[in-house]
């Protein structure tokens, strides 16, 4: 209870400031809407008014300001307009629709949970060669790094273009994205905690002559399972935006990042914002539930949880 | 009890380090018999531990010879000669304390019935029995450290090498193991070989008192202890123990030289 309380204080600071910046920044098109319904507005230029802030502009007509909320396309929605959106895509839609976010949101996160797999696997497995071969911790770590500098926006297409050449479409080139991003938070946290035994440890195992099998297997991995959630956290919200990331430049037809596109280009901000919520919701509830296994596995194996 | 089962001769070690070579030991020799409890002690920086770590094979001299059980520290590892027990209990803290006992009879391959059996048997020996399905930080500090000697007692080396085993411990847990450590010590046999810088605890535990002195890493005296095997808490008192204790403190002063 005393997470949930400051939590919901900031959710709560950023819905207020929300809720007053939709007066100014919709001001101007819910003044010219109002004027050609016949309401009067000051000025009555419309040109006069682009000289005004929007804050100016509506403190000058209060009667337009309930009227900036309920904007068909507004510069910026409402929370309550989102919600209802939200609403309306997800539980009031049937689940086939095209319109129904729940659809959108099962083509990005099954492209997002492949990702994520293939990710966590590579990432696993380069950590064990870096920490296990000394040619590997030389030349792999500088170009895991390497990798991360790469903008994914300048990459996505041309993985997806290049894949789409050779006939590989549909979620595999998406997931390929999702993997490209998910796979360093788990290199670098692996390699990390497969290296967490301390030279105490280390020597105890000598005085047993035990070999590296056992020692990774009795040692090593168990070590690193606490930094592996970590990483995993990171990886699964990395692997959202990445499948998201990998619907945008190709004009794919379902997802998240398809949703977002279709909303800015045909002027429908509330598609945009609702997509945009969406995913965010399901990031955290992913993160939610890689927590909860955290809490059961590192319970399991005996280890106080902080 | 003449038997020597661990044999030194004239061993040197040098480090090298980026601040130029460290001599850890020069010119050890020394001859532990069967049955001993010896102890090593001396102020920082004076070999006693790499003197352990040499026994154990964790490190290797430069130079000299070393033999225990009449093999090379790597032999006599092989083939079970000893136990360590370090600084740390160094528990895993995702093992219950019985499957801590149980991991070296995991990584050498004993049967899951004689591992039972041995945990059971090892556990008693430091008083731990019941507690095998406790995890580690369910238990304190003095406890841990049994549990950890109880894994180095798990899978019967004659040898038993203790390196500052109660250092991080108050003085009253460390009086009761040390205590709890003479009576295993005599009810085993074991030989023990044991690094402290605590002189009460080396006068109190020992056979035999081998006194170093740093920079570089040398046996400054050799004592064996005319107290009897048969030690109570309150032997610290006689005017034997204090003589013995007398006889270390100018060995270390000794050995200091003009540097204190």
């Amino acid at each position: 209870m005393n997470r949930i309380l400051p939590a919901l204080t900031v959710v709560a600071i950023i819905l207020a400031f929300w809720t007053l910046a939709v007066i100014p920044m919709n001001a101007h098109i819910t003044a010219d809407q109002a004027q050609r319904s016949g309401l009067e507005i000051t000025p009555e230029e419309p040109a006069a008014r682009q000289d005004i802030s929007g804050l100016a502009l509506a403190l000058r007509n209060p009667q337009i300001i309930p009227l900036t909320y309920t904007q068909t396309r507004p510069r910026l929605p409402s929370p309550h307009q989102v919600a209802v959106e939200l609403w309306e895509t997800t539980v009031k839609k049937k689940v086939t629709s095209k319109r129904s976010l729940v659809y959108h949101g099962w083509v990005t996160l099954s492209a997002t949970l492949l990702g994520f797999a293939i990710g966590t696997g590579l990432g696993i497995l380069l950590a064990i060669g870096i920490v296990y071969n000394r040619t590997m911790d030389k030349s792999v770590m500088p170009w895991a790094i390497t990798s991360q500098t790469i903008p994914i926006l300048a990459l996505a297409p041309m993985v997806i273009v290049m894949l789409g050449s050779i006939g590989i479409q549909g979620l595999l080139p998406k997931a390929i994205i999702s993997a490209y991003l998910s796979f360093f938070p788990v290199v670098v946290g692996m390699v990390k905690g497969l290296r967490s035994p301390d030279a105490m440890q280390l020597d105890l195992l000598r005085t047993y002559s035990a070999n590296k099998n056992q020692g990774f297997w009795k040692l090593r991995l168990p070590s690193s399972i606490p930094y592996l959630f970590a990483s995993l956290k990171i990886g699964i919200s990395a692997s959202l935006v990445g499948a998201i990331v990998g619907e945008l430049p190709t004009g794919a037809r379902a997802g998240f990042g398809a949703r977002m596109l279709v909303g800015d280009q045909y002027g429908q901000p509330l598609v945009t914002w609702a997509a945009l919520f969406a995913a965010a919701i399901t990031a955290a509830a992913l993160v939610a539930i890689l927590s909860l296994i955290e809490r059961q596995t590192l319970r399991s194996m005996g280890m106080k949880t902080a | 009890m003449t038997d020597t089962v661990i044999r030194a001769q004239h061993l040197d070690l040098t480090f090298e380090t980026n601040d130029g070579p460290v001599h850890a030991l020069k010119d050890v020799s020394l001859d532990i018999q069967k049955g001993d409890f010896v102890s090593f002690i001396g102020p920082s920086g004076c070999g006693k531990t790499t003197f352990l770590r040499c026994i154990a094979g964790l490190e290797q001299p430069t130079d000299g010879k070393i033999s225990v059980n009449g093999m090379t520290p790597d032999e006599a590892r092989r083939a079970r000669a000893y136990g360590y027990v370090f600084q740390a209990a160094g528990l895993y803290p995702w093992r219950t304390i019985g499957r801590n006992v149980k991991l070296p009879l995991e990584i050498m391959g004993f049967s899951r019935a004689e591992q039972n059996e041995r945990m059971n048997r090892v556990l008693e020996l430091v008083d731990l029995a019941g507690f095998e399905k406790k995890f580690p930080w369910q238990l304190s500090g003095g406890m841990q450290q049994r549990a950890s000697i109880a894994r180095a007692l798990a899978f019967d080396a004659d040898i038993l090498l203790m390196d500052e085993p109660f250092g991080a411990l108050d003085e009253i847990v460390r009086d009761h193991l040390n205590e709890q450590l003479l009576s295993l010590w005599a009810r085993t046999e074991k030989t023990i070989g044991f690094v402290t810088h605590s002189i009460p605890e080396a006068v109190y535990l020992s056979t035999k008192i081998v006194v170093m002195s740093p920079r570089p890493g040398r046996i400054s005296d050799v004592i064996e202890s005319p107290l009897p095997k048969e030690r109570p808490l309150d032997i610290r008192d006689t005017p034997e123990f204090i003589e013995i204790a007398h006889r270390v403190r100018d060995g270390l002063r000794a050995g200091h030289g003009n540097e204190v």
